[in-house]
């Protein structure tokens, strides 16, 4: 069924709500606004207010509840009206649900998923515009998805709901409107640690993730014009990991490119660069190329926002910097 | 006046708390235990006689001075006393220490040792708890020192305005480390800030049980009937200094012993042999018990094995297993 990737989040919560009394929703302007993006629309009105529950503007708050609900025995579902607000929460994520488990001797489980979208792409600027993935990766204790297409929404999304362990689940506010085929199956899920080939190529690997996939498979299109067949890899989950179908690609290509709208400094795309180089170096026919926003906070106007993010043309240009075709 | 089976269970239980620490001490002092070890000396009455009206499906969540609550909601000794010694038969299998130990299974939701960084977990059990409408009820644990905390006042007006089954408990041992809580809190009195949520707030003499035991009766009821939560301020005073080595150049001598003069647990053995619950032979064979307890717990906890490096990675994840 083609779907948007904002009705396919919502979807994915309402049947998981439907098949499991423990899971939840709340947040901020969850219950009869359905959320700033409409992602919990009109769900209040099938799980009431109970389930589908309006807080406070108070996320350290209602972050910290999450976690003291999943150890009770829910399913808590936390939405995030930007991703930026994690921030907010940081201790309550960073301190206390990535650790709960490890620290308690194993003797808990923390189903939680906190969830909501990022990125550029409405001018929301510096404080409602950033992609904040790569900060999650680092502290061990929480899976991090970053779905690029509806159906990956969904089925990460499921697998995260049903997964014992605390979930950061970015979503992107350029996609939502974004429409493909989504499963019907409401048990479709997509595991966490594999990655997508989302086009095959042979002469150079671009991975990228949320709105970068699709900016990574113009570039494609358009170096195909060249003579040039670029394989572009989404990893769909940055926690899992799965470098096996990255670092294979690259032992074909002997090229990378990783590009995101997270900073470049010290972006996930550092880490995927490094564990390629100490992997597969032999195979490595050029240094790899990472691409991300500038070292600034994200400025408020257009043409400033297109020039402190990666385009399109900085892509194309990156694939043929490692083929020497510049 | 407290039924005899629960007076039992406080004084004991103020009792094991008082020897398990000074024994933790002792052990750090001859280097056998490291790290931080946050004691609750002096303020023993709080959690004795909380912990004393909670069933084992109550939830709490304690502090980085933790030992205490920790004890009064069921751990043994001897796991407690191996977890500060990072052995394998600890609580958390040597990976908490003082500062993090947790007992889920008997619903502690764990020492925290962020400041303040309990209160919201503990709100969100409670939240659990009216959704799955299973009559249990969570206690927030933390000092004075929290209540300046964003978290505090959050979680106040999550429960508030839920109407959730859950007591706070600030435990206002007059220093936040050794800044002295007329420097650091707006108010004299704690309690009053649970008017700016719309939630009943009172001040007990944190070293009297029977004070205790009546306000948190009170507050449990509330919860328990659906009313919603309250916070009681527990005024007391810990003994020694915020960490074991604390030099305590902040406060005199005096003043430490003005206060060991209010013992809490001397103070309810007199209570108790005036009220003809107990007889002071029956008292000292609690105490002895209690001693003799700690003292097996040390000589466990330093003849159990160490952690093994192999299980590092183990439980970072449900399914076990490294990072990525």
């Amino acid at each position: 069924m083609i779907k948007t990737y904002a009705m396919a989040v919502h979807d994915v919560m309402a049947e998981e709500m439907r098949r499991d009394e423990r899971v939840f929703i709340m947040g901020e302007d969850v219950e009869t606004l359905g959320g700033v993006f409409g992602c919990t629309r009109d769900l209040y009105k099938e799980f009431g207010t109970e389930r589908v529950r309006n807080t406070p503007i108070s996320e350290a708050g209602f972050v910290g509840a999450g976690i003291g609900a999943a150890c009770a025995g829910m399913r808590p579902i936390v939405e995030l009206m930007y991703m930026d607000f994690t921030f907010v929460a940081m201790d309550q994520i960073l301190n206390q649900a990535a650790k709960t488990r490890y620290i308690f001797g194993g003797n808990a489980k923390i189903p939680l998923v906190i969830r909501g979208q990022q990125g550029i792409g409405r001018g929301n600027a510096a404080t409602h515009s950033q992609s904040v993935e790569t900060f999650f990766m680092h502290i061990p204790g929480l899976k991090v998805a970053c779905p690029s297409t509806p159906a990956d929404a969904a089925g990460l999304l499921r697998t995260a709901i049903r997964d014992d362990n605390p979930v950061m689940f970015f979503e992107h506010k350029a996609l939502y409107a974004q429409k493909g085929e989504v499963p019907e199956d409401i048990d479709f899920t997509i595991p966490f640690g594999k990655a997508d080939i989302k086009r095959e190529g042979t002469d150079v690997t671009i991975v990228a993730n949320l709105l970068y996939v699709g900016r990574a498979l113009e570039a494609a299109e358009i170096l195909s014009g060249e003579g040039i067949s670029a394989e572009v890899i989404d990893p769909r989950t940055l926690v899992p990991l799965d470098m096996n179908t990255i670092t294979e690609s690259v032992k074909k290509t002997g090229r990378l490119v990783v590009v995101h709208e997270a900073h470049r400094n010290a972006g996930w795309g550092a880490e995927i660069a490094a564990q390629v180089t100490e992997d597969v170096f032999p195979y490595l026919d050029a240094a790899p190329i990472r691409l991300g926003t500038a070292p600034c906070p994200l400025p408020f106007n257009l043409g400033l926002e297109n020039a402190a993010t990666p385009q399109v043309a900085d892509i194309v240009k990156a694939a043929k910097t490692v083929l020497y075709r510049i | 006046m407290i039924e005899k089976d629960r007076a039992r269970f406080i004084y004991q239980t103020m009792n094991r708390i008082r020897c398990f620490e000074m024994k933790a001490v002792s052990l750090f002092e001859s280097n056998k235990l490291r790290g931080s070890v946050h004691l609750y000396v002096g303020e023993e009455a709080v959690a004795a006689t909380v912990c004393s009206q909670l069933s084992e499906e109550d939830y709490i969540a304690s502090t980085h001075r933790g030992h205490g609550h920790c004890i009064a909601k069921g751990a043994t000794l001897d796991g407690a006393m191996a977890e500060l010694m990072g052995k394998s038969t600890g609580y958390c299998k040597g990976r908490s220490g003082s500062m993090h130990i947790a007992d889920l299974s008997k619903g502690n939701l764990g020492a925290n040792a962020i400041v303040g960084g309990g209160i919201p977990i503990a709100t969100g059990a409670a939240l659990a708890s009216k959704m799955q409408n299973n009559g249990r009820v969570s206690v927030s644990f933390f000092g004075d020192g929290a209540s300046n905390e964003g978290t505090f006042h959050e979680s106040l007006n999550l429960a508030a305005v839920w109407k959730l089954p859950i007591i706070f408990i600030c435990e206002n041992n007059l220093y936040g480390i050794s800044v002295p809580s007329w420097q650091s809190t707006s108010v004299k009195d704690i309690s009053v800030r649970g008017q700016a949520y719309g939630i009943p707030g009172i001040t007990v003499d944190g070293n009297d049980v029977e004070a205790i035991d009546e306000a948190f009766r009170t507050a449990c009821q509330r919860a328990r009937d659906g009313e919603g939560p309250t916070l009681i301020e527990c005024k007391t005073y810990r003994w020694l200094g915020h960490w074991t080595g604390d030099p305590q150049p902040y406060r005199t001598r005096e003043e430490i012993e003005e206060w060991k003069q209010k013992c809490p647990i001397k103070r309810y053995r007199t209570k108790l042999i005036e009220q003809g619950i107990f007889t002071s032979e029956e008292l000292d064979g609690i105490e002895k018990e209690a001693q003799a307890e700690a003292d097996r717990a040390a000589e466990f906890a330093l003849n159990s094995p160490e952690p093994d490096p192999a299980g590092l990675l183990d439980d970072v994840f449900y399914e076990g297993g490294a990072q990525v």
